[in-house]
């Protein structure tokens, strides 16, 4: 992995152009700042920082910006403003459903979690709070870092995730968004996730990430009177 | 020295008033993700000119009006400090940096992939704090680094660097004084890699065949100015690396 | 005309988080109800002006920048120079700053700037003066914001003092009328350092130096500016909230105390 700017040419010859890279003729450049790689044959990079731009299925935590006449318009940190159906909601309805209703379900200012069932070129996301684990957000602390490093928070096959869970005793539900619910039994375990969340966003492609951080909650729970 | 007086720009060594030789550039300081607010943003020092450069984006059209279907809408604006100049300069734009402001979003739109962001806007914002001549390019190579920094997908990053013409010789990268008395004033705005001009601009008096050396002088120190944009871009993203890495020594001399 | 703003951008459970932590005495950046965040003062980065100074208080970063020269003295102070306090929120410090003239908060922030040197009698005006009635010195302060994350007032106001401790002006002579300029470089006539502290009430605590998220829940800030001897010479409220008379006389102590802190933590050169 090393470190490209745009424009720079990663590779000539039979590759495939993959994320935040282009092809001009033989070549493959970089299109954005970041580390470039190589995933079998093709090339990527992995970008530091940039935009939210909302894909099919992902999972997000946004904040409701307004109520209409059948949903609500929910701001998840991308350039487009999303929708979230009434209909797309696990609610029961018996008859009309008026906004006032509405409000009562989500106001303005609340978080939900949601996943995205639609998004073009064409038009603004779409989302739905229909499945496991979605919904309204009821307590915990929110944590808001790039959504490039989002990846990294949860690590290969879960590892981060597991372990910042497990040592501080916390659950962490991370938006593809960037934004990030950590619920924990006190204060104290919340503030110490949050903390490490942002220290693996700023340290996020150095070496022995992992066991830093957990030395660092580990330091922070020793001097908390923990429960 | 009071306004008006004319001084000799080049003297019998070939030295120009600040030292420099004719195809000299300015000395240039870089610096990448200054600021903590903007999606991106560097810092630029070009002998005295001292600019600062941010980018949002891309983000929500506002008004919605203005959204294009198939792609980001690039705003720019060009804008002077009152501080910037010798005489205090009023803070409401005045034409020539409107102008300025068209001119640089066309140098950088042409690098940008705004088809990937369509009905969006992406604003970029250069504020000149201390000018010296050539402001417009050192807002463009802040510019660049700034749109990179907010991890906007470009096809490359973009220089820029003017040349002109005084006492009858072709030099590179004119200071304020130069510029005042010089006979020319050739901006470049330059993409190495593609080998295209974005930004060209001219005023004065130049042969054909002055006109061709000041431009290659142009795209000539483009090229050198792209490498210090590199090497900025490393300096930032890779100054975390060294500093974890440091840490990671200290706890093994401990344990 | 002044108009109601957007409801506040911040999630009603990051609202919570903020005002919880309050309650037991912190601040989401770890911070004491009355600590400032870092603070660093940079004198002298525009050299082309005649004074200028960066101030960063956490990530909050403005620019001032002084230009001194000549003009007509207002007809009701002919022998005195004129101070000129303007202050641009420049679109690239924030998502929220469009380009624009000056709307009702940068006009208030420059207002405030401006009270704080003007009635502490920061400057001698009279010694601005070149020919009375005919011609005087004006001094212009222009207040850059390059970076907000909170309390932009207490920012550009240190960093407007600071930029006028390090401007010079050409020493100057006039004699029958005729101003003539000599080489020497003098500093500005500077008789008092004004100091602002801006409190912020978050649900009947107060908070010092408030941060942008403390800022997006706060119903109210009160600015104090204090003078070298003590004395208050600027108040301003801003917000919808309001305060009780205890509440102000409270945060009316605790400014002047923590100004003083301040003024002795810049003069021994520690920010």
């Amino acid at each position: 992995m090393h470190l490209v700017a745009p424009g720079e040419l990663l590779a000539e010859g039979p590759y495939f152009a993959g994320e935040n890279t282009y092809r001009e003729g033989s070549k493959i450049f970089a299109s954005r700042v970041g580390l470039a790689d190589v995933v079998g044959n093709k090339l990527i990079v992995v970008p530091f920082k940039g935009t939210y731009l909302p894909r099919l299925d992902d999972i997000v935590i946004g904040r409701v910006t307004d109520i209409g006449m059948s949903g609500w318009q929910v701001d998840i940190s991308a350039p487009y403003p999303s929708l979230l159906p009434l209909s797309e909601t696990p609610i029961q309805r018996g008859g009309e459903t008026g906004r006032r209703d509405l409000g009562r379900i989500y106001g303005v200012g609340d978080l939900a979690i949601a996943q995205v069932i639609a998004f073009d070129r064409t038009r603004d996301p779409l989302l739905t709070t229909k499945g496991r684990g979605l919904g309204k957000v009821t307590r915990g602390r929110i944590a808001r870092i790039s959504p490039a490093k989002i990846p990294r928070i949860i690590g290969k096959k879960g590892s981060m995730i597991t372990m910042l869970k497990k040592e501080t005793g916390t659950e962490i539900i991370p938006g593809q968004n960037g934004v990030i619910l950590v619920i924990g039994r006190g204060p104290d375990q919340e503030r110490i996730a949050v903390e490490a969340l942002y220290i693996i966003e700023r340290e996020a492609h150095t070496r022995g990430l992992t066991d830093r951080v957990r030395a660092m909650i580990l330091e922070e729970m020793k001097g908390k009177s923990v429960g | 020295m009071l306004a008006n007086q004319q001084v000799r720009l080049i003297d019998e060594n070939g030295l120009r008033v600040d030292g420099r030789r004719l195809d000299e550039l300015r000395p240039i300081k870089v610096e990448v993700g200054v600021l903590a607010r903007a999606n991106g943003s560097a810092y630029i020092e070009q002998g005295k000119n001292k600019i600062l450069a941010a980018v949002y984006g891309p983000r929500e059209a506002h008004p919605k009006h203005i959204a294009l279907a198939d792609r980001a809408v690039v705003r720019c604006r060009y804008h002077m400090a009152p501080f910037s100049t010798e005489e205090r300069k009023s803070p409401a734009p005045s034409r020539r940096e409107l102008e300025l402001s068209k001119v640089i979003r066309e140098a950088l739109e042409p690098a940008i992939m705004s088809e990937y962001f369509p009905r969006t806007t992406i604003d970029i914002f250069i504020e000149v704090l201390q000018a010296d001549a050539g402001t417009r390019c050192g807002g463009i190579t802040a510019a660049a680094l700034a749109l990179a920094d907010a991890g906007i997908p470009m096809r490359e990053l973009v220089a820029a660097c003017a040349a002109g013409k005084i006492e009858g010789r072709v030099v590179l990268d004119l200071s304020d004084v130069e510029d005042k008395q010089g006979e020319a004033d050739l901006p470049v705005a330059y993409m190495p890699k593609s080998n295209i001009i974005s930004l060209l601009q001219m005023d004065g008096q130049l042969s054909e065949e002055e006109f061709v050396q000041a431009l290659e002088m142009s795209i000539g120190a483009c090229r050198k100015i792209y490498d210090m944009q590199r090497e900025a871009l490393r300096g930032k993203y890779l100054v975390v690396r060294e500093e974890t890495e440091e840490k990671e020594e200290i706890t093994e001399v401990k344990a | 005309m002044s108009a109601t703003h957007q409801l506040s951008p911040v999630a009603k459970l990051e609202q919570k988080t903020v005002v919880d932590l309050i309650a037991k005495g912190k601040r989401l950046d770890e911070r004491n109800l009355l600590d400032h965040r870092q603070l660093t003062i940079m004198f002298g980065k525009i050299g082309k002006a005649n004074g200028s100074a960066e101030v960063h208080l956490g990530n909050t970063k403005v620019l001032v920048g002084i230009k001194i020269e000549t003009g007509d003295p207002f007809s009701d102070t002919p022998d005195e120079g004129i101070l000129t306090v303007n202050a641009e929120f420049v679109p690239l410090a924030s998502p929220t700053f469009e380009a624009g003239p000056p709307d009702e908060n940068s006009i208030e922030l420059a207002r405030v700037v401006d009270r704080g040197i003007r009635e502490s009698k920061a400057i001698d005006l009279k010694k601005l003066c070149i020919q009375p009635g005919k011609k005087v010195f004006v001094v212009f302060v222009d207040i850059y914001v390059l970076d907000h994350d909170g309390n932009l007032i207490d920012a550009a106001a240190l960093a407007a003092l600071a930029a006028l401790v390090n401007a010079k002006m050409r020493a100057f002579e006039v004699a029958e009328g005729e101003l003539t300029y000599k080489d020497e470089m003098l500093p500005l006539p500077i008789e008092n350092h004004p100091i602002p502290i801006t409190s912020a009430k978050i649900d009947g605590a107060i908070v010092v130096d408030p941060s942008l998220e403390e800022e997006e829940v706060m119903s109210c800030r009160i600015t104090v500016t204090t003078d070298k001897d003590g004395k208050v010479c600027a108040v301003q409220k801003g917000g919808l909230g309001v305060v009780t008379p205890d509440e102000v006389r409270k945060i009316v102590s605790t400014s002047i105390g923590k100004a003083r802190e301040l003024r002795s933590k810049i003069l021994s050169g520690e920010t």
